[in-house]
């Protein structure tokens, strides 16, 4: 009888039964998940595989459609001839890392000078706020800010500077790209800074700091060498998608960025939408030339990375304990300060013009107030609004069932994504958008689909799921799993724990997940333009097209149009559970 | 039923002596009602698209065509989709119905057989468009329409000058070179491709180059090198001592139009002469703004309404465009309240009740009188434009 | 079920629940070799042994509940039916594990219908719940939210919730290891008590000798055993 196993025993009642029997039982495991991965993968590197090709035959002078029939490296000597192109390189390579680099300081400074502190928690609390607001919109905030002409000078002169006149001094748009370069690590901050706080929980930071400090090293010290190496591997890749963001960012770069000449982004959208048809395949070899930019900066990083761990291992072996670092605590909370206050400020700033009658340098405030802007613009409103609520909105749902189904799979197979899936999750958030957007936009307007809303939200998909996956996989794998076995054991079938138990129980993580994916969504330009069409403007495509003229009180109307759509999503996605469980103390949040 | 109905309508039409055309037109009507028109046309001037929004509202409530304006940063953004839709072969149901369009953009589209037509001259309006008087109504950047775009409205291309800082505006393009010398930092003009820029250039070119009449033929039959050789002195000069000192530049006309208004500088390019008086009536301008023209004369031309030849609903883009040629909206569009852009029609040859709208036009304090404004010097041929903005590319805007 | 005439043994009526054979592994080592057990109605049983040896993963089997990073061989029985490729709905295995695990958005009340089988009229199951809150001492909390519960009404509760179910079995998964001395004496009195009244054989796993004392049944000792060969 020993060595009959169960499955053996359960044989002999014939090959039907015991299929019929298989079957319940995979049924009742967990209604086949099996599909949710792949399918996940599918919908999200689809597009960004079949996009990269339909962009990169065409760099090689292929593209039957446009009468490329052969293969030429005629795309690439245009590309290289066209003017500015090697400065254009240059800048797009020295802002992203820049921005990317200095980023990554001020949050690692950041973290080592103050995590654990009530200056900490009182930054954590605008974070929120802060990650939820698209990239554009930050931008505008902050170009009016900083502008010789801007809210800044306004607010100091004449009385103090003397200037009657704005100064011609160079800040927006110069040809370095700094003014770009400090709208960027103005918005990676937070979102670093958010990666890093999700990392921490997982890395006993505080207890380790304590060790290290009881031996006697500095607050900073300690954090650096003690809780850094751990977290630092865990906030590699959102990095690298700050870095591959950076580099190739358009809307960020049209409203701050130089324009003699512009990003390598830049140039390569305007070339996309050269009524002289030959440009797209120089395009397409610039569309190249970035996705290369971007894997050698990649490449770049991590050898700087190494050699920087190397440094460090021998400054951690040192012993010294670094205790005289108060002046660099405060320089850190200095520039997160400045960054996060120039961000909130610049908004106002935007909050003021859209109610600004005239309102002229050197004024610090409009001469007259009015609700004019709003009554008149209100009708335009509409229709993008109506398309970003609803892109949005879709984006945000189909992404969070499927994270939730990819997870669900999980834990039940018992098999945790590795790192290599996080990598393809991350994938979309690495490859230059405009990299494989063309290709897309070729796809689409074969299969007809250009324009249609379906495909703008498809396009923000693939966006917006691997953030909404991020969010939500760590409350998700957390759950308590007695929950579900207890449900079971209870008599309740798969399905019924499910939806009884599992998801009210994960309701609040849920939706703020989706609320992240909606502000993700909200913030997309380049997909909107490229899947859109035209024919699906969003609040953001058209505060883009209003940027680099256009009224301030209008652009002020859509920045706080921008700011509150994601604000209350988060909202709902923070009171919807807080009212349905208000008499359930179990379910409040506890910190 | 409606059809019908077109028909009963169309019989009534020819029954009390109309023309064939009217039979024609009652067809386009009848088709064109419950179509939807996706207008591609330049979205970064919002008194512009309130004006576009409000053209679509007439629209729809007396003919039942609905207009979606797809606001572009760039019109060749629209004529890159409809070459990006043919070559994938997509012959009709196309994504645009009507683009605003002229110069380069209408050359190349009609070069590569992009457009529908001819259509214009069965459009009802059309007798009034003053093709005699106005001849940039038939003539876009010396490219004959040939009945491929209707017209829409003139332009010429004017300066905005702040009165507070400039007493005396210059007369020439030299004397605007004296002016910024003396007043270093307080000139600017839109970055080329923008065509303000482009247009700004093109007015420098007319007055520098040797001989005006070689930039009425295309490039390729004439001596480009020659031609533009005292452009580029003249531009080395006068960038240093420009705002940010030639090395940033406005986008486009209402970037412009913000730094004049945020008194970074004194002078600003515009190709709507009442642009100023509008924008002071907005509170987006100073009321010591003012308008002027350079003596010998600046460039002008006309913008035009064209239908890409796979356009899905083109009676309702042939509807719109009818009506954009009223003048109902012609005189409305004259009004620097709503736009302040000169109408293509004969106003004196308007029946009196259409005369008295024009008549009744306040042109505000700051738009120059048609007088005033002198005859519109003729527009180089377009690839002068593509030439020049390559090499000012070249020149200005390739980095150190 | 041809498994049937197997599990029958002599000690006393018919066996409710029966192991045959289980083993369980997690990777190479093997943590529960060759079980065999049958528990009669009412009869108790503890299964002993050091944290990390296997004996939670065994209750999770025998409900159906095991972690794929494990596996495992061998049958089990309720009332004569093998159960071991059932879902763990379809088992009839109560189980309470060291927390109450009362799902906190639901009411005390919502807690315990979640549990009753369907099939009952509306009246029916007001009934049954009005019963077992009064069985629990908890009359008149019905609509509490369960987090405002002390310790011992919410362990109470749970056991509640649990046997409404109508299981054949009780598993206990060291559930009083998490009270205080006090109460845990009296919520253990209360298990075993109706766990008697209603006829279920119960398999305990713990770490604690006096749990194992007082369950008054055999005591096997795994893990322990196996590391030491004498």
């Amino acid at each position: 009888m020993s060595g009959l196993d169960a499955t053996q025993q359960a044989s002999r009642p014939g090959l039907l039964r015991r299929l019929a029997a298989r079957l319940r039982a995979r049924a009742s495991a967990g209604a086949g998940l099996g599909f949710a991965p792949r399918l996940t993968l599918l919908l999200l590197l689809g597009p960004v595989a079949a996009g990269l090709i339909g962009t990169a035959l065409p760099a090689f002078g292929y593209l039957p459609a446009l009468g490329g029939e052969g293969f030429t490296l005629a795309p690439w000597r245009a590309f290289l001839e066209a003017p500015g192109v090697s400065r254009a390189i240059v800048i797009s390579f020295t802002t992203g890392v820049l921005a990317s680099a200095v980023s990554l300081a001020i949050v690692v400074l950041f973290c080592a000078a103050w995590h654990g502190t009530r200056v900490f928690s009182a930054l954590q609390r605008l974070l929120s706020p802060l990650l939820s607001l698209p990239h554009a919109t930050v931008a505008f905030g902050l170009a009016f800010l900083i502008a010789p002409s801007g809210w800044l000078m306004r607010l100091v002169s004449p009385w103090a500077t003397g200037l009657e006149r704005p100064p011609d001094l160079i800040v927006v748009n110069d040809p370095a790209g700094l003014a770009l370069v400090a709208g960027l690590v103005v918005k990676e901050v937070p979102f670093l800074l958010l990666m890093t706080l999700a990392a921490l929980g997982q890395a006993e930071a505080a207890e380790r700091r304590t060790v290290a400090r009881s031996l006697g090293y500095g607050p900073m010290t300690a954090w650096l060498k003690g809780v850094l190496p751990v977290v630092y591997p865990q906030v590699r890749l959102p990095v690298f998608a700050v870095l591959a963001f950076s580099m190739s960012v358009v809307d960020v770069a049209l409203i701050l960025g130089p324009s003699t000449p512009p990003t390598l982004a830049v140039q390569l959208v305007k070339w996309f939408h050269d009524p002289d048809l030959a440009r797209r395949f120089v395009a397409s070899a610039g569309a190249v030339v970035q996705l290369g930019l971007v894997v050698a900066a990649i490449a770049l990083w991590w050898l700087v990375e190494r050699a920087v761990a190397r440094l460090g291992r021998l400054w951690i072996v040192s012993g010294r304990r670094g205790r005289g670092d108060l002046w660099l605590r405060l320089l850190a909370a200095g520039t997160v300060v400045l960054s996060f206050g120039s961000a909130l400020f610049g908004l106002l700033g935007m909050a003021v013009w859209s109610l600004a009658g005239f309102w002229r340098y050197p004024d610090a405030l409009p001469g007259s107030w009015t609700l004019a802007n709003w009554a008149r613009h209100a009708d335009e409103i509409a229709t993008p609004a109506v398309n970003t609520l609803t892109i949005g909105l879709a984006a945000a749902a189909v992404a969070a069932v499927l994270a939730v189904a990819c997870l669900e799979h999980e834990a039940q197979s018992g098999r945790r994504a590795g790192a290599r899936a996080l990598w393809l999750l991350y994938l979309p958030l690495l490859i230059p958008q405009i990299a494989f957007l063309f290709g897309a936009q070729v796809l689409l307007v074969t299969l007809r689909l250009d324009g249609w809303w379906l495909a703008v939200a498809w396009s923000h998909l693939v966006f917006v799921l691997p953030y909404v996956f991020l969010s939500l996989s760590d409350p998700y794998r957390s759950w308590d799993d007695r929950y579900a076995r207890s449900a079971r054991c209870l008599g309740a079938s798969w399905w019924r724990m499910f939806w009884r138990v599992k998801l009210p129980m994960l309701l609040r993580p849920i939706l703020i997940a989706a609320a992240v994916g909606f502000a993700v969504s909200a913030g997309l330009y380049l997909p909107t333009l490229f899947a859109g069409a035209g024919r699906t403007p969003t609040l953001l495509t058209e505060a883009i097209s209003l940027s680099a003229g256009g009224d301030r009180r209008i652009i002020g109307i859509y920045a706080i149009l921008q700011l509150v759509t994601p604000f209350i999503a988060f909202a709902l996605a923070l009171i919807t559970p807080a009212f349905v469980y208000r008499h359930r103390r179990g379910m409040q949040v506890t910190r | 039923m409606k059809r019908l109905f077109a028909f009963a309508a169309a019989a009534l039409v020819v029954a009390t002596g109309a023309n064939a055309h009217a039979s024609d037109w009652s067809d386009t009507l009848a088709e064109a009602e419950g179509q939807t028109v996706y207008w591609n046309a330049w979205g970064g001037d919002d008194r512009i698209n309130a004006y576009i929004d409000w053209t679509a509202e007439r629209v729809e409530e007396r003919h039942g065509v609905e207009v979606v304006h797809v606001k572009l940063g760039d019109t060749a953004e629209a004529v890159s989709r409809v070459l990006a839709e043919k070559q994938a072969g997509r012959e009709e149901g196309g994504s645009v119905d009507l683009i605003w369009i002229n110069g380069e953009n209408f050359a190349a589209m009609k070069r590569q057989n992009l457009l529908h037509g001819p259509w214009v001259e069965d459009l009802p309006n059309f007798a009034y468009v003053d093709v005699d008087g106005k001849p940039t109504t038939t003539v876009d950047f010396t490219v004959p329409t040939d009945g491929l775009e209707a017209p829409w409205g003139m332009a010429q291309m004017v300066f905005m000058y702040e009165t507070a800082n400039v007493q005396d505006p210059p007369g020439s393009m030299h004397d605007l070179l004296a002016w910024a010398k003396a007043n270093p930092g307080r000139f600017t003009y839109p970055q080329p491709p923008d065509f303000l820029g482009t247009t700004f250039l093109k007015q420098a070119l007319i007055e520098l180059t040797p001989d005006g009449s070689v930039l009425q033929k295309p490039v390729e039959e004439a001596d480009f090198e020659a031609a533009s050789a005292p452009l580029w002195p003249y531009l080395d000069e006068l960038h240093p001592v420009m705002w940010r000192s030639g090395r940033v530049f406005p986008q486009n006309g209402p970037g412009q139009r913000r730094l004049l208004a945020d008194n970074e500088i004194d002078f600003a390019v515009s190709f709507h002469p009442a642009e100023a008086s509008g924008a002071i009536a907005d509170g987006e301008l100073p009321p010591t703004i003012r308008t002027f023209v350079l003596d010998g004369g600046t460039i002008g031309n006309t913008h035009f309404v064209a239908i890409p030849y796979n356009a899905s609903s083109k009676a309702g883009a042939k509807v719109l465009a009818n009506f954009l040629m009223s003048p109902e909206a012609q005189a409305r569009k004259q009004d620097p309240e709503h736009w302040g852009d000169f109408t293509v029609l004969d106003v004196a040859e308007l029946p009196p009740e259409a005369k008295q709208r024009f008549a009744a036009i306040d042109y505000g304090v700051a738009t120059l009188t048609p007088e005033e404004l002198g005859q519109p010097l003729l527009e180089p041929h377009p690839s002068w434009m593509e030439r020049i903005e390559l090499e000012w590319a070249r020149r200005y805007a390739a980095g150190q | 079920m041809t498994g049937g005439a197997e599990v029958s043994n002599g000690a006393g009526g018919a066996p409710v629940l029966g192991l045959r054979e289980v083993t369980v592994r997690l990777g190479s080592r093997v943590l529960i070799d060759r079980l065999s057990l049958d528990l009669a109605p009412g009869e108790t049983a503890t299964v002993m042994g050091p944290s990390g040896c296997g004996k939670s993963s065994l209750l999770a089997y025998i409900c159906g509940s095991l972690d794929p990073a494990f596996s495992a061989q061998g049958a089990v029985y309720v009332e004569g039916r093998e159960i071991t490729r059932l879902s763990p709905e379809d088992r009839r295995v109560g189980i309470l594990f060291q927390d109450d695990l009362l799902f906190p958005h639901m009411s005390v009340a919502e807690n315990l219908a979640f549990a009753i089988p369907p099939g009952l009229s509306r009246s029916e199951r007001r009934a049954l719940i009005a019963a077992a809150l009064a069985d629990a001492g908890l009359e008149g909390l019905g609509e509490r939210d369960t987090a405002t519960l002390s310790g011992g009404q919410r362990a109470r509760a749970a056991l509640m919730r649990t046997l409404l179910a109508r299981p054949a079995v009780l598993l206990l998964d060291e559930p009083f290891s998490k009270l205080d001395v006090d109460l845990r004496t009296r919520f253990r009195e209360f298990v075993f008590d109706h766990a008697r009244q209603e006829g279920l054989p119960v398999l305990m796993v713990t770490h604690d000798p006096t749990d194992a004392r007082h369950a008054d049944g055999r005591i096997i000792e795994i893990g322990a055993v196996k590391q030491t060969p004498e």
